[in-house]
């Protein structure tokens, strides 16, 4: 004679949680939990996707189903595993994620997980466990508690004005565009169980073809917590509970939905430096420059939008191109938002220890509050360098050698006052002798790409170069 | 090949190298470039990108990724790798290889979005529960954020563990060359990982164990395994006089300002050595003893209200050890040092 009940081939043959107890579950008498692994176990045998099942567990009753499970687990944090959940999924994009969950779990400490979970579709199945309070934890008050109901932490029953209303997820999972299946079942009586059954099994269909998120609310019942016999709980589901959470299918898209593949490929090196455009790269150029300083310690100045932190990075990327050891620092934040941006570049031919410049020896103020703030830490020895076209007065305490350049007057001659930093440039190369003018125009040329900028940016440079000729 | 970039995108570029499959983060200044590098990177190679909805979605996507097998990365600051710790210490117990990056920024609470190193007591000492260590890398430039990038997705993969690079907000602003080539990358096998085979079928990926005697046999086999990294993963650099009259030490970017004072001290007579460890835990005591001569004194800089020379003080005990830092957001200034050097030795010659 054939067994009709007998159990899942997708089950553990014994459960190892506890010597002497391989035949049981931790499940107390007449729980939910238990119809529902073996739901779950039948489908995924009957599917034959034993083998590329992952679950993730969480932290309550759903604590220790991989002693259960004949499949990979992983426990989750409280509140995690439809986190949990999304980096197993999109690691494994052949295997099929379960992640199992009960109220406190996902509709309190982890709702927000699970919400960006079902809203970016991830390919898993989710269930959620709703026996309307903490089971695990000694029968506290959750997020689904029925109004009035008595728990450990709503002694005197849940109150609306304590402790709001009881929370409809499977709804709100169900508001969202993302998933493809969304549905409420119950394991309480033989014709929900039937009903399960049948959701469970497209549930899992649709993860074993890659249709998306599925999200299964469970209506199961805890006499333990309740405080009924189990034959009152599972009556107490019909009566009560689910006229607060409906049993039904509340979204339905497998039928109309395609396959929602997230492929991963791995990477070589080849491939990566080609996304780097790494062979494409300038060479460096073989030259010994000649620097008016061992080290040049170079400091860029102005209002924010005047391209003091771009000067820095052209100043930066043509050091690196001749071979030096170059290091460059922004201002940045709320001070660069704010109006005044400054950008330190050190250059050298030995290895650089602090990129931070405290004392310039060259110093590019391209406004007031720039030339005030940092020119008189410029030693005797160094280079000041202030935009004459908008700074009329000069600090009286300032050491280093000061040189005025009209920089946005020449940049606006040349066609943009945005060009201002690109006057600087040529300026500074010819008065410090670093770089030609040649050198300049070539890499000008290599930064910008289109022929109308180029031209005016190769009319700043050499306004600037030709102001320093003049000294 | 030599590339120009910050800080951040070096971490990136080097997960690239190290064969990193995928990231987790959520953005957050001054670190949010490696997010963004992140993004475009990862995506174009068809590797894995998520932008998670939290902190702590970032970091269990983390467990559930690195669970799987792959190199695993993820990124924040301060305020985030706050969050991030109970998901660090499910890593820690349950073994899993990942790295967790923290450019760090001024706290407590929202502090501001300047470079401080006062994330040094979270994450050296694990600011997570229970009995974990998590191996922290400090680079002191672009280049070796970058190299040191890698270097923490193969000690991961070999010890099973979480790995931090600790940097800063300089450190991940600022811009130096970095030289990317093709490296020698140390991928294991890993026959624990869930990948959805039937040979992985039975794994179990956890970090519980509801036996009192079972637990305890874990901790202990975890602590064997710290014990391990401890006596071959220390690493410091040493550089200055070979008879130093003081010994600085610091870590990260405050080496770097170190390394200017020892040049100003030099040219104004003052021998004095420099300890940098590059790895913060374990933290290279050894070297600090064999290093520190009895009678020196040190000095640790730091950007922070004293959390690093509490590990110099423990590793060496005998010694006159100072502190001098700055916060805030502030980096000391080199004169300043200075200034505590000349105060350092002025005490000793008055003791």
């Amino acid at each position: 004679m054939p067994k009709i009940f007998q159990k899942s081939e997708a089950f553990f043959d014994t459960f190892e949680r506890k010597p002497g107890f391989q035949k049981t579950t931790h499940y107390c008498p007449g729980c939910g939990h238990g119809t529902l692994n073996k739901i779950i176990a039948d489908q995924v045998a009957e599917l034959g996707i034993q083998d590329q099942t992952i679950y993730v567990g969480p932290v309550g009753c759903g604590v220790f189903i991989y002693y259960y499970f004949e499949s990979a687990s992983v426990s989750a944090a409280h509140g995690r595993a439809s986190a949990v959940a999304t980096g197993v999924s999109r690691s494994n994009p052949d295997g099929i994620v379960v992640s199992y969950q009960g109220d406190g779990d996902l509709a309190a400490i982890g709702t927000g997980n699970a919400i960006h979970a079902a809203n970016r579709g991830e390919n898993m199945i989710v269930f959620f466990v709703n026996n309307n309070l903490y089971g695990m934890t000694g029968g506290q008050l959750a997020p689904t508690t029925l109004l009035g109901q008595k728990t450990t932490t709503s002694p005197y029953g849940r109150s609306k004005s304590n402790d709001g209303f009881p929370l409809l997820v499977a709804e709100m999972i169900a508001g969202l565009e993302a998933p493809t299946l969304v549905a409420r079942v119950g394991v309480n009586n033989p014709r929900n169980i039937r009903q399960a059954v049948k959701v469970i099994k497209r549930g899992l269909e649709i993860q074993r073809d890659k249709k998306g998120y599925v999200f299964i609310e469970v209506l199961s019942q805890c006499p333990t917590n309740w405080k009924k016999d189990p034959e009152q709980a599972c009556e107490w589901i019909d009566d009560v509970v689910s006229k607060q959470y409906p049993i039904g299918v509340l979204k339905d898209l497998a039928d109309e939905q395609g396959p929602q593949e997230r492929p991963r490929k791995e990477a070589d090196f080849a491939a990566v430096a080609k996304l780097l455009g790494l062979d494409a790269e300038e060479k460096t150029v073989d030259k010994e420059l000649i620097l008016p300083y061992e080290e040049m310690r170079f400091k860029f100045a102005g209002f924010g939008g005047q391209g003091v932190l771009s000067l820095g990075m052209m100043v930066a990327q043509m050091s690196m191109q001749y071979n030096l050891e170059v290091t460059w620092l922004p201002s940045y934040g709320p001070e660069m938002r704010g109006g005044v941006a400054n950008s330190s570049v050190v250059a050298g031919k030995n290895p650089i220890s602090t990129p931070v410049v405290d004392a310039p020896n060259v110093l590019v103020a391209l406004n007031r509050p720039s030339l005030e703030k940092f020119g008189p830490l410029v030693p005797k020895d160094g280079l000041i360098i202030y935009n004459s076209s908008l700074i009329d007065q000069i600090p009286a305490d300032l050491k280093g050698k000061v040189h005025a350049l009209p920089a946005t007057d020449l940049a606006t001659a040349a066609g943009t006052a945005k060009a201002a930093n690109v006057v600087v440039l040529g300026f500074i190369a010819r008065l410090t002798g670093i770089f030609e003018l040649a050198e300049l125009e070539a890499f000008l040329r290599k930064t910008f790409n289109k022929p109308a900028l180029l031209e005016i940016n190769l009319k700043a440079v050499s306004s600037g170069w030709d102001a320093a000729g003049t000294i | 090949m030599k590339k120009l970039v910050k800080g951040n995108e070096a971490v990136v570029i080097g997960a690239l190298v190290a064969g990193c499959d995928a990231y987790y983060g959520y953005p957050i200044t001054p670190a949010s470039e490696i997010a963004h590098a992140a993004s475009e990177y990862f995506l174009a190679l068809g590797k894995v990108f998520v932008q998670a909805e939290c902190e702590i979605g970032a970091i269990n996507m983390v467990f559930g990724s690195a669970a799987s097998g792959l190199r695993t990365l993820t990124a924040s600051s301060g305020p985030g790798i706050s969050l991030k710790m109970e998901g660090i210490s499910y890593l820690a117990g349950a073994q899993l290889p990942c790295v967790i990056v923290d450019v760090q920024r001024v706290g407590p609470g929202l502090g501001n979005i300047g470079p401080e190193q006062s994330d040094y007591f979270q994450v050296v000492k694990g600011g997570g529960h229970g009995d974990y260590r998590a191996i922290v890398l400090a680079p002191a430039s672009v280049e070796e954020t970058y190299r040191m990038t890698i270097e923490a997705f193969d000690l991961a993969d070999r010890w099973r563990t979480p790995v931090f690079l600790l940097t800063d907000a300089t450190l991940g602003q600022m811009m130096e060359p970095i030289d990317i080539r093709q490296e020698p990358i140390q991928k294991v096998a890993k026959p624990w990982a869930l990948d959805a085979s039937p040979e992985s079928n039975r794994n179990l990926v956890t970090s519980i164990y509801l036996d009192f005697d079972d637990m305890e046999a874990h901790i202990e086999r975890l602590h064997e395994k710290y014990r391990q990294i401890s006596e071959t993963e220390a690493q410091a650099e040493v550089s200055g006089a070979e008879d130093p009259q003081i010994v600085l030490t610091g870590y990260g970017i405050s080496s770097r300002l170190l390394r200017s004072t020892l040049e100003t001290l030099d040219a104004r007579g003052i021998r004095a050595a420099l300890i940098r460890p590059k790895t913060l835990w374990p933290f290279p005591t050894a070297i600090y003893q064999k290093t520190v001569k009895p009678g020196v004194p040190v000095l640790a800089v730091e950007m922070s209200r004293g959390q690093f020379v509490e590990d110099v003080r423990l590793s060496l005990p005998k010694h006159q050890v100072n502190w001098y830092g700055r916060v805030g957001g502030n980096l000391p200034q080199l004169e300043q040092i200075v200034a505590q050097v000349e105060k350092c030795l002025q005490e000793v010659s008055n003791a």
